[in-house]
This record gives C-alpha cells, sequence and structure tokens, in this order.
C-alpha cells in the first residue's frame, strides 16, 4: 500500500504533485522538528515542577540558587530571579549600543555610499557573523576585561563587557534586516523626497527610516532574541556572579552561563538538573515570545516583508 | 535537475538507514581468540579526560582491535551516562555517592589517581600562607580585605568553580567544613580561573596542582605546602580521587583497559606527567566521608 | 543650523559609525592574525592534537569541522531548498503558511545551547549513537536550516516574473517551471547562501559541546570503509571540532603551548571563515555571470 503510494508519485515525470509533494514535505519537516524540540525541551523542563514540586512561583520570583542544600538546613531550593535579571539586562543594554550603529552602518550601505558599503563594509558584516563566539570571548577575556579593568574600574568582569561584547555579536542580525527592509522601500520615496527639496539626511531621516520601521523593530527584537541566547561568550566576561547588579561595573550572570556551567556536572534527573533544563525552557520560551512580537506586534504595522 | 534532486533524496535516506542501523549495532565488548578486541565509551569528568587520552591511545597502539573512545561532559554526564548503560566507563572526581540523583550502589568504583589542590592568589599579593580559619573566613565573606589576614590594604575577590564542580565540593569539604560560600566571580574552567586570578589584583581561587604555574602565587595551608609529598603522607587534606566507574563489574575489553589504567606503563609515566599522584603512589586511604586510614 | 549644514554632519556620523564597524572588525582580526598567525605551519595544520605533551597539532580537528560540515550541509541543502520552494512558490496566504513561517523563524531564534541540550536529548541519549558526528550534523542541521530556507526563498523570489510567465506560457507545469527555470535563474543565490550558512556553522561550539562532543580519538586517514570505527568517515564516531577544540584547549587545556595551540587555532579558523565568505562572494559573481553571459 505504502509502496504504491510512493512508487506512484515518483513514477509520474515532471509531476506537478511530485513538486508538491517534496517541497511541502520539507516545510513540514521544519514544522516537525520545531514541534519535537518544544516539547522534548517541555517534557524535561517542566520536570522541576511535576517531579520535583518546586513551585514556578518560587523557581521565577526568587533569589535563592541552593540547589545542594542539604535537607537539615531546609532543603535545596532553585530560584533563577538572577540569571533572569542578569540575561534581560545585559541582552538590553547590548541592544542599546548596537541598535543606533546598526542603523549607521545599514543607512551607510544602502544610502550614503552603495560602492564602499557593499564592497567593505557589508561582508566585514557578514565576517562578523562568522566569527565564533569562542573567539568574541576569548578576546572579551584578553582585551576588554583588562581596558575596562584598568581605565574604568571594578573587576573588569562586568554587565559592562557582557553587553558590549554582545553588541558587537548581533551587530549582523540587526544590519541585515535593516539592509533588506531599506532596499526593499520604492524608489520614490527617496526620489520624491529629494525633489521637494530636502536634503539627503532630511530623506533619510524623515521618509526612509520612518518608512523602514518595522524592518529596524524586527531587527532589533531579533537581536534581543541572539543576545539573550549566546552562552560562551558571555560566560567568559561576564564574571558568573550570583547576586544582582548593582552598577554596569558588578559581575553578573545569565541563564546561558548557568546552564553551560553546571549542566555537565549535574547528573540527569536530579533536581539540579531539571532545574537547569527549566531554565532552556525558559529561554525557549522567550525567544518565541521574541518571534511573536515581531510576528503579531510589529508586521501588522507599516511595509512587512 | 529532477534526477539529481530524486538522488540526493535518496542519498540522505540511504544515510539515515545506515544510520538506524548502524546505531542499532551499537557498542558492546566481545574477546575474542586471543586477540583483545571491542569497544570502549569513557565519558566525564574533563579533569580525567586527558589523562584517558594518553592512556587510552596508549592501550589501543597495543591492543589494535580495541577501540576507546574518551568523552568529556563532566563528572554529572559521566555518572548518568554509565549508569544508564550508554557508557562503559563513567569518570567523576568526586563519589558517586555525594551526587544526588545517582544510584551510586549499581556501580562500582575504580579510583585511577589523586587530584591535589591548592589556594591561588594574584601573584601581587604578598600573602603566602593562610590558616584554615582564615581562608573559611575569606570564602565565606567574613574577611573581605586582605589587610585583616597580614597582606596590603586590597580588596579580596573570590574566584570560585561552578557549583557542581567537584573541584568546588571537595574544596568545600575538606577546607570549608561545608560552610557556604560568599558569592563571587564563577568560572568552569580550570584554565579561566588561573587567567583571572592571574589578572585581577587581589583574586583568590583554588587550582588543581597540575595547572599551577609561575603566573598565581601558591598559597600554603596551615603552614603545609601544597605538595605531591604532603598528600601522599596525609598532612594535606586538600586532594580527591580520580574515580573510574563501571556499571556493576568490568569485563572484557573494559576489565583490560581499567587494569592498564592501574598499571605502571600509565601509573608511573603518564600520570606524574600530567602532575596528578597515583594512587599506587599514596599511603593512606580516604573514604567518602573524609576518614583516613593508613594504607 | 541650516539644513545643508545638519546634511553634511550626518553624512559624517554616517561614515564614522561604518568606520568604527569597519575598524573593530578589523582590529579583532589583526589581534587573531598577530597573535596566532605565527604559530600556523604545515605540521600545525597536520598533526594529531596532544593531551599532555607539546607539540600538537590540530590535523584531525580541521578535518572533522570539514566533514561535520559537509554531512551536515547533506542534510540541509536539500531540506532547505525544497523549504524555500514551498513557501516562494507554493504556499498559500493561509494557516498553515504562517504555522512555517512561525516554526522556522522559531528555529532561527533558537539560542544554540538549547539547540545543544535537545540534540544530547534526542540524537546523543535516545537514539543510543552517542556523542557523534551524525549527532554533531543533525544538530547544526536544526541550526541551519532555517537560514538555508530564508535564502532560497530570497533568492527565489528575486527571479523575474517575467521568466516565470514565459516558461508557463510555452506550456510547462508549475513544477517544471521551478526545476528548469527559477531554479537556475536562483542558482547564485542559493550557492552564496549554502556557503555563508557554512561560514557560520564552522564556527559553532554550543551546540557542538553536547553532540559531537569533545574528543578525537586517532583516526586512520588509510581506513576508507565508513563503518570501521577507526575511519575518518565513520560518521557515528565522536569528533572535536575546531570551534570546540578551541574552546576546550582555553578552559581545560593542561598542555603546556596552551597559547600556541590556542591561538594558532583561533586564527586558521578565522582564516577559514574568512576563505567562506570571499568564496561565497566569488562564486556568485562568476555563476551569476555565467548564467546572464550564455
Amino acid at each position: 500500500m505504502k509502496n504504491s503510494f510512493v512508487y506512484k508519485y515518483l513514477s509520474l515525470r515532471n509531476s506537478e504533485s511530485l513538486g508538491r509533494f517534496l517541497t511541502t514535505m520539507a516545510a513540514l519537516i521544519a514544522i516537525v522538528s520545531t514541534i519535537t524540540i518544544v516539547v522534548f525541551i517541555s517534557l524535561k523542563g517542566l520536570s522541576t515542577f511535576t517531579t520535583n514540586g518546586v513551585s514556578l512561583k518560587e523557581f521565577l520570583f526568587s533569589t535563592n540558587w541552593l540547589p545542594d542544600r542539604p535537607l537539615a538546613e531546609g532543603g535545596p531550593q532553585v530560584g533563577v530571579l538572577a540569571f533572569i535579571i542578569g540575561s534581560l539586562v545585559v541582552s538590553m543594554l547590548a541592544v542599546l549600543v548596537s541598535a543606533p550603529l546598526s542603523i549607521a552602518c545599514a543607512v551607510f550601505i544602502v544610502e550614503i555610499a552603495p560602492y564602499w558599503g557593499q564592497r567593505f563594509l557589508q561582508p566585514a558584516i557578514e565576517l562578523l557573523a562568522g566569527i565564533p563566539s569562542v573567539v568574541y570571548g576569548y578576546i572579551g577575556l584578553s582585551v576588554l576585561v583588562p581596558f575596562i579593568r584598568d581605565n574604568i574600574g571594578g573587576l573588569g568582569f562586568s554587565v559592562l563587557a557582557g553587553f558590549l561584547v554582545l553588541s558587537v555579536m548581533i551587530l549582523p542580525t540587526i544590519v541585515s534586516m535593516l539592509i533588506d527592509s531599506l532596499k526593499s522601500l520604492p524608489r520614490d520615496y527617496k526620489e520624491a523626497s529629494l525633489a521637494l527639496g530636502s536634503t539627503r539626511w532630511q530623506a533619510i531621516r524623515l521618509v526612509l527610516i520612518p518608512a523602514a520601521r518595522s524592518g529596524l523593530v524586527t531587527g532589533i527584537v531579533l537581536g534581543l532574541a541572539r543576545a539573550f541566547g549566546e552562552a560562551l561568550a558571555v560566560q567568559m566576561v561576564i564574571g558568573n556572579t550570583r547576586v544582582m547588579p548593582t552598577s554596569i561595573l558588578d559581575p553578573v550572570i545569565t541563564l546561558t552561563s548557568a546552564i553551560t556551567m553546571d549542566m555537565g556536572n549535574t547528573p540527569m534527573g536530579s533536581l539540579w538538573n531539571n532545574a537547569l533544563w527549566s531554565m532552556g525552557l525558559l529561554l525557549l520560551i522567550m525567544s518565541f515570545i521574541f518571534i511573536l512580537i515581531v510576528r503579531y506586534g510589529v508586521r501588522r504595522g507599516g511595509i512587512s516583508r | 535537475m529532477r534526477k539529481k534532486m530524486a538522488l540526493l533524496t535518496v542519498t540522505v535516506l540511504c544515510l539515515f538507514a545506515l544510520a538506524v542501523l548502524a546505531g542499532c549495532g551499537g557498542q558492546g565488548t566481545q574477546q575474542g581468540e586471543g586477540e583483545m578486541s571491542g569497544n570502549i565509551t569513557a565519558v566525564g569528568s574533563t579533569a580525567v579526560q586527558p589523562l584517558m587520552e594518553q592512556a587510552a591511545n596508549d592501550f589501543m597502539s597495543i591492543n589494535p582491535n580495541v577501540r576507546i573512545v574518551v568523552q568529556g561532559g563532566g563528572s554529572g554526564t559521566g555518572l548518568t551516562q554509565v549508569a544508564q548503560g550508554a557508557a562503559d566507563i563513567g569518570n567523576s572526581d568526586i563519589f558517586a555517592e555525594e551526587k544526588s540523583g545517582i544510584d551510586a550502589a549499581q556501580l562500582t568504583d575504580h579510583q585511577i589517581c589523586v587530584v591535589g589542590m591548592a589556594c591561588v592568589a594574584n601573584p601581587a599579593l604578598s600573602v603566602d600562607n593562610l590558616t584554615r580559619q582564615q581562608v573559611i573566613d575569606i570564602f565565606t565573606g567574613k574577611t573581605t580585605n586582605w589587610q585583616s589576614v597580614g597582606g596590603p590594604d586590597q580588596k579580596i575577590v573570590l574566584v570560585n568553580r561552578p557549583k557542581a564542580s567537584g573541584t568546588r565540593a571537595t574544596f568545600k569539604k575538606y577546607v570549608l567544613g561545608g560552610a557556604e560560600e560568599a558569592a563571587g566571580i564563577e568560572e568552569d574552567s580550570s584554565g579561566t580561573v588561573r587567567k583571572i586570578v592571574k589578572d585581577t589584583p587581589g583574586a583568590i581561587g583554588y587550582l588543581a596542582l597540575a595547572y599551577l604555574d609561575d603566573s598565581v602565587k601558591v598559597i600554603n595551608l596551615d603552614g603545609v605546602e601544597p605538595t605531591n609529598e604532603m598528600i601522599i603522607s596525609g598532612k594535606y587534606p586538600l586532594w580527591a580521587y580520580m574515580h573510574s566507574y563501571t556499571k556493576g563489574q568490568p569485563s572484557g575489553a573494559t576489565e583490560a583497559f581499567l587494569q592498564y589504567m592501574s598499571s605502571d606503563n600509565v601509573q608511573k609515566s603518564i600520570i606524574p606527567e600530567m602532575g596528578y599522584i597515583p594512587e599506587t603512589e599514596m599511603k593512606i586511604v580516604r573514604d567518602i566521608n573524609g576518614n583516613i586510614k593508613s594504607k | 543650523m541650516n539644513a545643508r549644514l545638519a546634511d553634511k554632519i550626518a553624512t559624517l556620523t554616517f561614515w564614522v559609525g561604518a568606520l568604527i564597524v569597519i575598524l573593530i572588525l578589523g582590529s579583532m582580526i589583526a589581534y587573531l592574525l598577530y597573535h596566532g598567525g605565527k604559530y600556523i605551519s604545515w605540521d600545525f595544520l597536520t598533526k594529531p592534537a596532544q593531551a599532555i605533551r607539546a607539540g600538537g597539532g590540530i590535523g584531525p580537528q580541521i578535518f572533522n569541522s570539514f566533514y561535520l560540515l559537509f554531512l551536515s550541509m547533506l542534510i540541509t541543502v536539500p531540506i532547505g531548498v525544497l523549504g524555500g520552494i514551498y513557501l516562494a512558490e507554493y504556499a498559500g496566504n493561509n494557516k498553515l503558511t504562517e504555522a512555517i513561517r512561525l516554526c522556522i523563524e522559531t528555529l532561527n531564534s533558537l539560542p544554540s545551547i538549547v539547540v545543544g541540550l535537545f540534540g544530547l536529548l534526542v540524537f546523543v541519549n535516545m537514539t543510543g549513537w552517542g556523542y557523534s558526528l551524525i549527532s554533531g550534523a543533525l544538530a547544526l542541521t536544526v541550526i541551519n536550516l532555517p537560514l538555508m530556507v530564508r535564502f532560497t526563498e530570497e533568492a527565489i523570489r528575486g527571479v523575474p516574473a517575467s521568466l516565470r510567465e514565459a516558461s508557463l506560457n510555452l506550456g510547462a507545469n508549475h513544477w517544471q517551471t521551478i526545476l528548469r527555470v527559477v531554479l537556475p535563474s536562483a542558482f547564485p543565490g542559493l550557492v552564496s547562501g549554502a556557503i555563508i550558512t557554512s561560514g557560520r556553522v564552522f564556527g559553532e561550539a554550543a551546540a557542538l559541546l553536547f553532540t559531537a562532543g569533545m574528543s578525537s580519538p586517532a583516526l586512520d586517514f588509510s581506513q576508507w570503509n565508513i563503518f570501521h570505527p577507526a575511519s575518518p568517515l565513520n560518521p557515528f564516531r565522536p569528533a572535536e571540532t575546531l570551534a570546540v577544540h578551541i574552546w576546550k584547549v582555553n578552559t581545560e587545556g593542561l598542555i603546556p603551548d596552551l597559547r600556541r595551540v590556542a591561538d594558532g587555532s583561533a586564527a586558521v579558523l578565522i582564516l577559514v571563515v574568512l576563505g567562506f565568505n570571499m568564496a561565497a562572494r566569488w562564486l556568485g559573481s562568476k555563476i551569476h555571470r555565467r548564467m546572464t553571459g550564455t
């Protein structure tokens, strides 16, 4: 039965249905793999709450991370608020630095100097995306951290070092979204504006950037998502201290660095390990939220892709 | 173009089929007539990994039909995998009983070697000895300035390993006496800890003796220098066994390999070369509760 | 302040912004090459790594990186291209398309550490493959797929409608048109998309730590039976890639010449990524010229 089904499809040369079948299958694979990932991570991540009976409120809103506290002293407690705050602070500051620079780069490539932009700047930015995060982390640790310690203050391992490294890492994400959306704007916009006597800067500021607004926001949200999920580079420069930061020179800890540090050393199935999976699930939920913001909050207005 | 596409699809399908087939083939050790053969998977502690990798390479050159795969991944992963039967050997830098969530009863412990550790501080500091109580006060956050322990007026920066790390557990158990550490910088690797202690003024941390070099200052504990001799004779407390766990008793190639690990080939050459202490040289035995007996 | 002055200042600002980015990249590459470039030698590139002694190379790691990339592209490219075709050509404006796009975007923004954890759970543990090339390749596919789909869709949308209409008017059906007309003219875009994707994956470490593993058993390069455990081509052996090696050496390395290996590897890695990007541009423009020339 199955064989004849496959045979029927394969034997139809140039068949329209073969094409439809193959491409639909490929698209379905994307759905299936996403669902599988979500289901598996959720199953593991939820066991903190189902098997170990940790309350969601305690997990999300407590800063007490004592997964190895002996029963005599009150038993283990897993509160990840410090990690969540750390992740949010570092990634948002990274976007604050990266966004203006990205806008400058994208506008430069599309409007100011397309020749230089497309010859040098665009490949350079693509290259930034290709540099492994380990290398970013190592350069951050060798150059940025001592620089901050000697010239600005604190230990060097800090929120500052973390978001500076991240801001370079997410630059390509934001720039490429912006370039796409600037390029997709009708030429008439700019020409009409220039014909009305405005300067290039006025055209960019008053016409092009507002028109490319949705691309800009999309890029920023995706950049935020990338910054939120970055692990190895951040871990090397933020100092990983499990307390709330009070200044940008304080060390912090993020969800991702907590996961990479402890995952291998905790046995699977223990509360500690489950709590790390719950943090992974939290990352997944966050990136899902970012996507939903982009899809339903941003693209509804403006020019969508 | 369509043919190519079909070809590609078929190739990929084949690859998957092969994958499934070979996956079913799986691991397992068999002993042939005379010649030793089999596959061994060892997973776990990154501290044991380089040692075992080196030993595995030597072992495989003697027994060409044995394949040994040595994998890092951490002690937790190693213990989980060996308990589940996914690996033949689970390496750990801590007793299996000390990890919650592991059924230690079904695992057999093979102690390979001993790793000594030492407190290290930034080389600019003038302190080279601390009492155990001073170390406890420093790491629990009671002492925050080097001045109170005879050093310069410099804030103390704690550099810890992550909580799940075996090195930290050992330090907490044998030096801090189980006291909860104050928050400090945490790094999950010896290399990074060394770099931070070297670069950060006022930093103190702890490292395996193998990682010590001129870039950091070694601190004596209660006047005892952290050396192999002091550990072997039981005078210096900060050390841990490196364990290789098997599920039940090992057999076949796994047994032979573990025997090789405790033979002179490994104990007298690779282990000292790495800066670890051979298990065979220890004059004392310490059980999981820290009770010391002479051997 | 008049508009003309503001325009001048703005233009200057944009140039400065662009220069800052070039400067950051330039100094990073210079830093890596300055510190690592002097260690690159034929020996370094071909010799196996050492666990505890000095003098190790990165030969197997380089091979592993390329082979892993090849395996993952073998899975990614067909699925990604077909998926891209679906979205560009077949997808209607309906719930299914919405769902597919949502899924692809989710995959795209998935933290690579989450992909690694998933790979550990499913490819490594559940299938029983253990830490292996195939597990790593599948994890990389998860990371690659959304990019490949996106590049394909863009390349196909860039094909002029007139070409497509001409083919349809000549009596070809939709699928024939896609295969014979649309795909060939989108080909340069596909090639550069695939190469850029490759470059990104080449540097991936977080997802591979938990899937392809951190060990590199001795390889026997004369053994070409892909099921032999020592064969470099065996997809079920664990494989440490260059990016993972850099991570491992930097963090837990016990070898005395640690800086040499770490810096040298980073320089090699950056050169390879640089090469990928240049190849993508060169190949893309070359194919484009040839196709528009004939």
